[in-house]
């Protein structure tokens, strides 16, 4: 019952008129920048970062709840009413999205994805509530090699489970681990590919590095490949749903939720895989299959509550463990780290008010979402037109004065520029970012817990395998290594035999 | 990262992709950062203790050795005809060639406003780094976009440096801003 006396005074310190007023403007910004074309949750979280930089811990993680909702729904305004997503999560939500606003009924697919969301934003939240604890009394109970372990599995999953290509998301985590060996190490005190250059000693900050592959490059790449015709925007009056509607909605709704939130939780789970799930489960299980492919509502309805739930689930080991599972999560987590908070399971016992801050701005965040998203709907569709010369001239600019402003120093802006070019090079070459990211975030930390293990041996490798916790990180490292060779060598011609 | 679905059928089919040959330099820019990182990692003086036998240089050496196996790795791929998907997106037309013109004139744009940008001051240097990247993506209203790029640096600076506190030098402006 500790936990819940813990979020109710979170609660009662969102509520604050002026905080309140807070988690009002980080979803509406949130949503508004997340419905502009190209821009994802993460680099919608990146862009908005500096805007907290001036504020208190608490009244920034009250805003951050806010952005990290608004810009994953504003995600979903783009796919229904543009097609073609600009991040992997909502591919699944323009499939039926897209049709059923083709077909008129925009309104009703905006609204199941608005009163989805926040179905399977508040069971989520609730979940993580009950989750978080419970992982960080486990957490609290592991030693470095054990962690050690986690990151390379963090790795290891992030490489070869997601994206087409292992050895191009190899490329990218290699990158990324390069990046973040930048500066002077912790432990000895010596530079490190500095080249001399004293405002490197400290390392490149990681807000810099987001900011540069997701925004900059971003805005690079689609600069080179600009869309020169007008896009087709479809107009949209105020979202309402049915009764048939709400009828086909609400188990879509649970079981979108419940795909979710597993998925979200686990390292490299993402929300593509659930996404997909729930679209296959609601194909097979609806009443009206003729309707799919030509706009089925549960289409909509039940990946945006996956998409929701799993990223209320990426909280809970980005929370409880400090890592990160995917793009939104670990930007959030260099947010945390630009504050001097360090996630983990001490970050319960440290910053416990904070920690509970965040979950209370969260339901909270999720409520003023659906309040606002409904009426404020033709106003967001209005958005997707702004010209793109302006769009993007405004992305590099806000991605200037973020990078700027982390450390007052010019440099930080050619380093924004070269790593801008890095990404321009990687959505160029196919190479996916979110493995770099996560290497420039978890890469000094690993080393620094495998340096700490090896420590603790005395420099023999053995040090590296601790409990029976890394035993079994290490099992689920080989599996997720050998898989696609089982597959390739024994599942293929077994089956080639039988038939 | 992402894929594009449905997409309009006919008019954007791309020209079939034989072998990609650009990404043997991706391979040759992974194996001159191996190198360079293994290069810096020797120069690191070993200094191990009994609180660290590892010291400071293994993992740039285990780090730039993997980054050379990684590019010969990736040649191999290449050579056997693999390629990755350029990433497609709302505004993204991958029918038509990379622009260079327009990512040049976003690059200077960019640098001008670095290189100024603590000699005049967020509020020029910002407002110069809207104009010049509108202009570079192609849009001609040169006098709405100096008004728009102006009100946008002024509004972020009292907003964000004054209001906020956020770091921004108000540069020549001293004073008078």
């Amino acid at each position: 019952m500790d936990n819940l006396n813990n979020l109710m005074q979170g609660f009662e310190d969102v509520i604050a008129p002026m905080n309140l007023l807070l988690a009002l403007i980080g979803v509406l910004v949130g949503t508004a920048v997340g419905v502009l074309p190209g821009i994802g949750p993460a680099m919608t979280v990146a862009l908005l970062l500096p805007i907290t930089y001036g504020m208190e811990p608490v009244q920034a993680f009250i805003m951050f709840a806010g952005i990290f909702y608004g810009g994953m729904y504003g995600g979903s305004t783009t796919s229904i009413l543009l097609n073609t997503p600009g991040e992997s999560s909502s591919v699944v939500t323009a499939i039926e999205g897209n049709k059923m606003a083709k077909a008129g009924r925009a309104a009703q697919a905006l609204a199941t994805a608005a009163i989805g969301s926040f179905v399977a934003g508040t069971i989520g939240t609730l979940l993580l509530v009950l989750v978080t604890p419970v992982v960080v009394d486990f957490a609290i109970s592991l030693g470095a090699p054990d962690y050690f372990a986690l990151m390379l599995l963090s790795f290891v999953a992030v490489t070869s489970v997601l994206g087409a290509s292992r050895i191009r998301g190899l490329v990218s985590l290699l990158l990324g681990l390069t990046i973040g060996l930048v500066g002077i190490d912790t432990v000895s005190g010596q530079q490190r590919l500095t080249l001399g250059v004293p405002q490197l000693a400290d390392g490149i900050d990681v807000v810099v590095v987001a900011v540069a592959i997701f925004a900059v490059g971003e805005a690079l790449w689609v600069a080179a490949h600009l869309r020169r015709k007008p896009v087709e925007v479809i107009p949209v009056g105020r979202p309402w749903m049915g009764g048939a509607d709400w009828k086909r909605s609400w188990k879509p709704w649970l079981r979108g939720t419940a795909f979710g939130f597993p998925f979200g939780a686990l390292p490299a789970g993402g929300a593509e895989i659930p996404t997909f799930l729930s679209y296959a489960t609601e194909k097979r299980l609806t009443k009206h299959p003729e309707e799919f492919g030509k706009g089925a509502i549960e289409g909509v309805a039940g990946p945006e509550a996956a998409n929701n739930a799993s990223a209320a689930g990426t909280l809970v080991p980005m929370l409880a463990l400090g890592l990160p599972t995917n793009a939104t999560a670990a930007v959030m987590l260099a947010a945390f780290q630009s504050y001097g908070i360090q996630p983990g399971p001490l970050l319960f016992e440290r910053e416990a008010s904070l920690v509970w801050v965040l979950i209370a701005s969260l339901f909270v965040g999720n409520f003023l979402l659906l309040l606002l998203n409904l009426p404020l709907a033709p106003t967001w569709a209005k958005l997707l037109r702004i010209p793109r010369p302006y769009l993007y001239a405004g992305i590099l600019f806000f991605a200037s004065m973020g990078a700027y402003a982390v450390n007052a120093q010019p440099l930080d802006l050619f380093l924004l520029l070269l790593l801008g070019l890095l990404g321009f090079a990687m959505r160029r070459f196919g190479l996916p970012v979110l493995p770099l990211i996560l290497g420039v975030i978890l890469g000094p930390r690993a080393e620094l817990q495998g340096r700490r293990s090896l420590q603790l041996s005395g420099g023999e490798l053995s040090g590296l395998v601790g409990g029976p916790v890394s035993y079994a990180v290490y099992t689920v490292i080989v599996l997720v290594l050998v898989w696609p060779l089982m597959r390739r060598f024994v599942l293929r011609p077994l089956r080639g035999r039988n038939t | 990262m992402s894929s594009p679905i449905d997409e309009p059928s006919g008019e954007d089919a791309r020209p079939p992709r034989g072998k990609d040959r650009a990404q043997y330099g991706v391979c040759a820019f992974l194996a001159l950062l191996g190198t360079a990182v293994i290069v810096d990692g020797l120069g690191i003086p070993h200094i191990t203790s009994s609180t660290d036998p590892v010291g400071p240089r293994a993992v740039p050496v285990l780090l730039g050795a993997l980054l050379l196996l990684v590019a010969v790795l990736y040649a191999v791929d290449v050579a056997r005809g693999g390629h990755g998907e350029p990433e497609a997106g709302e505004d993204v037309d991958l029918s038509q060639a990379v622009d260079w013109r327009t990512v040049v004139l976003l690059i200077c744009a960019f640098v001008a406003n670095a290189v100024l940008i603590e000699r005049l001051g967020w509020v020029i240097s910002g407002a110069l780094l809207f104009w010049g990247t509108a202009f570079a993506l192609g849009n001609r209203h040169h006098v709405r976009n100096l008004l728009i790029a102006a009100t946008l640096s002024l509004t972020t600076f009292y907003a964000f440096a004054i209001g906020l506190g956020v770091n921004l030098p108000a540069g020549v402006l001293q004073g008078i801003l």
